[in-house]
Parts: C-alpha cells; structure tokens; sequence
C-alpha cells in the first residue's frame, strides 16, 4: 500500500474551528491540535450516494405541497467539480433552507415569521454527467439569530456534498450576490478572505427563465487528489 | 500540474440541519436482523461537559473482510460480504447526547506505507458552532493485539490514544466524544 494518491487540503480555506465572533464555538471546537492523518483505504473511499436517495419532486422545493411556495421563484444551479477541474458526476447534493420569511421549518425556529404551509425547505439532487446541479426553490429570507445584539444571517441555502472519497465530505452554505448583511455575518466572516468569495452565488440573466424564475449560478468544488503519482485521474 | 481550482470553504450545519439531512434508514450500516450486528452508540460532550443535543454523527469504515465496494480501492471493489452492508451511518444526537448505529465490526486494513491498520470507523461530527466537521476514529477496547500494531494509534500521543477506544459491553460498543476538556477527544486533520 505504498504511494496512495492523496487529498491534500489547502491553507486558508475553511474556517478556524474557534472564532470568537461565532459564540456557539466557544464551548465546540476543540482546543487541541488536529492530528495529522495519512490517508489510507477508510479516507481513500466513501460512500457512493446517489440516485437512491432521491424522488421526483426532492429538486423543486416550490411544488412539494399541495400548492405552489410563495416567494420569488428561483433556479439555482452550478457544477460540482474538483480542484483539479474534474467533474464530480452522479453524487448526490442535498440542501435545506429557510422559506420567504426567514423562517426554517423546525421546531427550534420560533422568531416570528410566518411558516408556509406549502414549502418545507428540502431539496435533494444527482449531478449528472457533467457534474450539473439544479434546484427550482423560492429566494430565503434573513433571519435574527441573537449571536449579537441584531445579528442577522444573510440570506443563505445549505448544501451538503459527498463526492466519492471521505475527505470531500463539505457541508456548507451558498449566499446570494451583494447582500448588505455580510458585513456583519460572522458565519460568512470567519472564511478566509481570499476564500469567502467562493460562497456567494452569481445573478445568471443569461440562465434566468423569462416570466418564470431568477437563476443563480454556484459553482462547488470538493478536495481533488494530488496529480501525483497514479496518474489515473483521468475519472 | 495544471492550476488548480479553488476548494469551496465550510460552513456551520447551524440549527436547522435535520431538515436535510435526516435519513430515516441512517442508523442502518447492516440491515436489521443483520447476522452479528451489534449498537455502535456513544455520547458527545461540549466543553462545560454538557450533551451535545443538536449534532449529527457520520461514520465509515470497511466491511468485516476489510473490503470496501469503490472503485478507488487499489485491490479492486469488491460487493460486501455481508448482505445490505451500507459502510456509512448518519444519525442524530439526542437530548441526551447520545447516538447509535446499527453496524458490524470492520476487517483489518493494510496501512499506507506499510503494516495494518486495526479495525475502526472514521467519525465526523457536525454541528451548531463547528464551522467544519470535526473527524476522529473509533477503534475497538477489545482489539488489543491489532491496536497496539496500527500506525494511526501509535502516532496519538500514549495518555490519549484511550479516546479513540470504543469499549465493549450490553452486546455492543461505546464511544464517548468529547469536544473540548481535560479528557477531549483526538480529532484528525483529514
Ligand atoms: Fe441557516
């Protein structure tokens, strides 16, 4: 088992596990070091979940119900690629978010916004081929969450990514372009700058439906092995 | 080497997460009625020793022959041995705390640059103010001979390799995940 390819991780990327401005870190993230773990066969494989865990209506969160979600309809849609460029095919993309109002469907959620009966706020999805994704959802609503005095989270959808090697794993959150709450959003602040960019979607006329929905376009990209030594990255 | 792209950065789960990431069946690494099954379950902690009542557990290893059914695997995929085995579970904690998963225990598995690893499970934690996952093992108390051979162990320093010991007990195993604290887990950079 020499000469394993690996997934190297970049610096400056993801966040520090302990970032003062996000209060709910202080008593979470770990206060020693990471050790560092080569990766052998449990992180050079990962569960390959796709098709299975979908149904027909998981990719438009506006007609999951009896009637449509009110909100602005959307469209958001990208490429899951890796950092060498490959698309990641056929792997599965769930995401969740809150509804028009800022209001999440969970008992947890209980600022006063008001729920919508026809949107639960779930989407799942398969990239095909080419690493495309695509949701039909409706634009989410800020929402306050008291880490500080009127704190907001800007408004933002979770996604959630597999690809197929256990340290591509990502859960992370998409936010729309030029929103006057990032300023003030430690979730978003505590990445990198030179990296923060890379959560905010693009407006997309040209993808836009005409008389039908606003596209946003959001390109992700999971970890991608090193080019050396196998040489088989051509998958 | 062609440029390379830039990794998208992680984001918090935050509060809301088993909106989406809740699987009714993800418990079930074996099936029920799974021959030698047995409840992986365990406990996660915050730093005031609190139980962590809001996150969400992941795990992964190899099937009891050590295989894994993925074409990355350089010895070749190969279909489990054991009829359904899924090889990932995901669950939530409870307000207590606690979590489980129906699994079996994994085979040993050759170790990059040589030797074995012993039998274990990679172990993500998600949740409400861990801006990343955090990832640590589960290896088993009662895989003396295998534990004292593997090179992942045996690069944790002594006092905390017993963080990583799933120990035996009820038909099943245990496994304690301390965030922070004088006893706090080890947790890889993966
Ligand atoms: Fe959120």
């Amino acid at each position: 088992m020499d000469g394993l390819p690996h997934y190297p991780l970049p610096e400056g990327v993801h966040p520090p596990l302990a970032f003062p401005g996000y209060r709910s870190t202080a008593l979470r993230a770990p206060r020693r070091p990471l050790v560092a773990l080569p990766h052998g066969l449990t992180e050079l494989t990962g569960p390959l979940l796709g098709a299975d865990r979908v149904g027909p209506d998981d990719h438009d969160l506006t007609v999951q119900h009896g009637g449509e979600a009110l909100g602005q309809r959307i469209i958001v849609s990208g490429r899951v690629l890796d950092e060498g460029g490959r698309p990641v095919r056929d792997t599965l993309v769930e995401v969740w978010q809150a509804n028009a109002a800022g209001r999440y469907r969970h008992e947890a959620d209980t600022w006063p916004a008001p729920l919508d009966p026809n949107f639960s706020g779930l989407g799942r999805t398969v990239t095909d081929a080419e690493g495309r994704y695509r949701f039909t959802t409706v634009k989410p609503g800020a929402y306050p969450w008291r880490n500080h005095h009127n704190a907001w989270r800007p408004a933002h959808i979770h996604f959630s990514l597999f690809g197929r090697a256990f340290p591509q794993r990502l859960v992370t959150q998409m936010y729309f372009p030029d929103d006057p709450l990032f300023a003030q959003d430690p979730v978003l602040g505590s990445v990198p700058a030179g990296a923060r960019d890379r959560l905010v979607s693009r407006f997309d006329l040209d993808a836009t439906q005409p008389e039908w929905a606003l596209c946003f376009t959001w390109d992700i990209v999971l970890r991608g092995r090193d080019a050396t030594p196998f040489g088989d990255d051509d998958d | 080497m062609t440029e390379r792209l830039g990794l998208t950065p992680s984001q918090t789960v935050g509060p809301y997460w088993s909106i989406g990431m809740t699987w009714p069946d993800g418990a079930d690494v074996v099936p029920e009625g799974t021959p030698g099954a047995f409840w992986l379950s365990g406990v996660v902690r915050d730093g005031a020793g609190e139980p962590l009542a809001d996150g969400l557990v992941e795990t992964w290893q190899a099937d009891p022959d050590g295989r894994f059914d993925h074409p990355d695997d350089p010895r070749g995929p190969r279909p489990p041995s054991v009829p359904g085995f899924r090889g990932f579970a995901r669950v939530a904690t409870g307000p207590d705390g606690t979590w489980r998963i129906r699994t079996v225990k994994p085979g040993p598995l050759p170790a990059p640059g040589g030797g074995t690893q012993a039998p274990h499970l990679d172990l993500s934690v998600f949740a409400r103010g861990l801006l990343d996952r955090v990832v640590t093992r589960v290896y088993f108390a009662d895989e003396e001979a295998a534990n004292a051979a593997d090179p992942v162990l045996a690069a944790v320093p002594a006092d905390r390799r017993h963080t990583l010991l799933a120990t035996p007990g009820g038909g099943g195993y245990t496994f304690t995940v301390a965030l922070q604290g004088s006893d706090e887990t080890v947790f890889f950079a993966v």
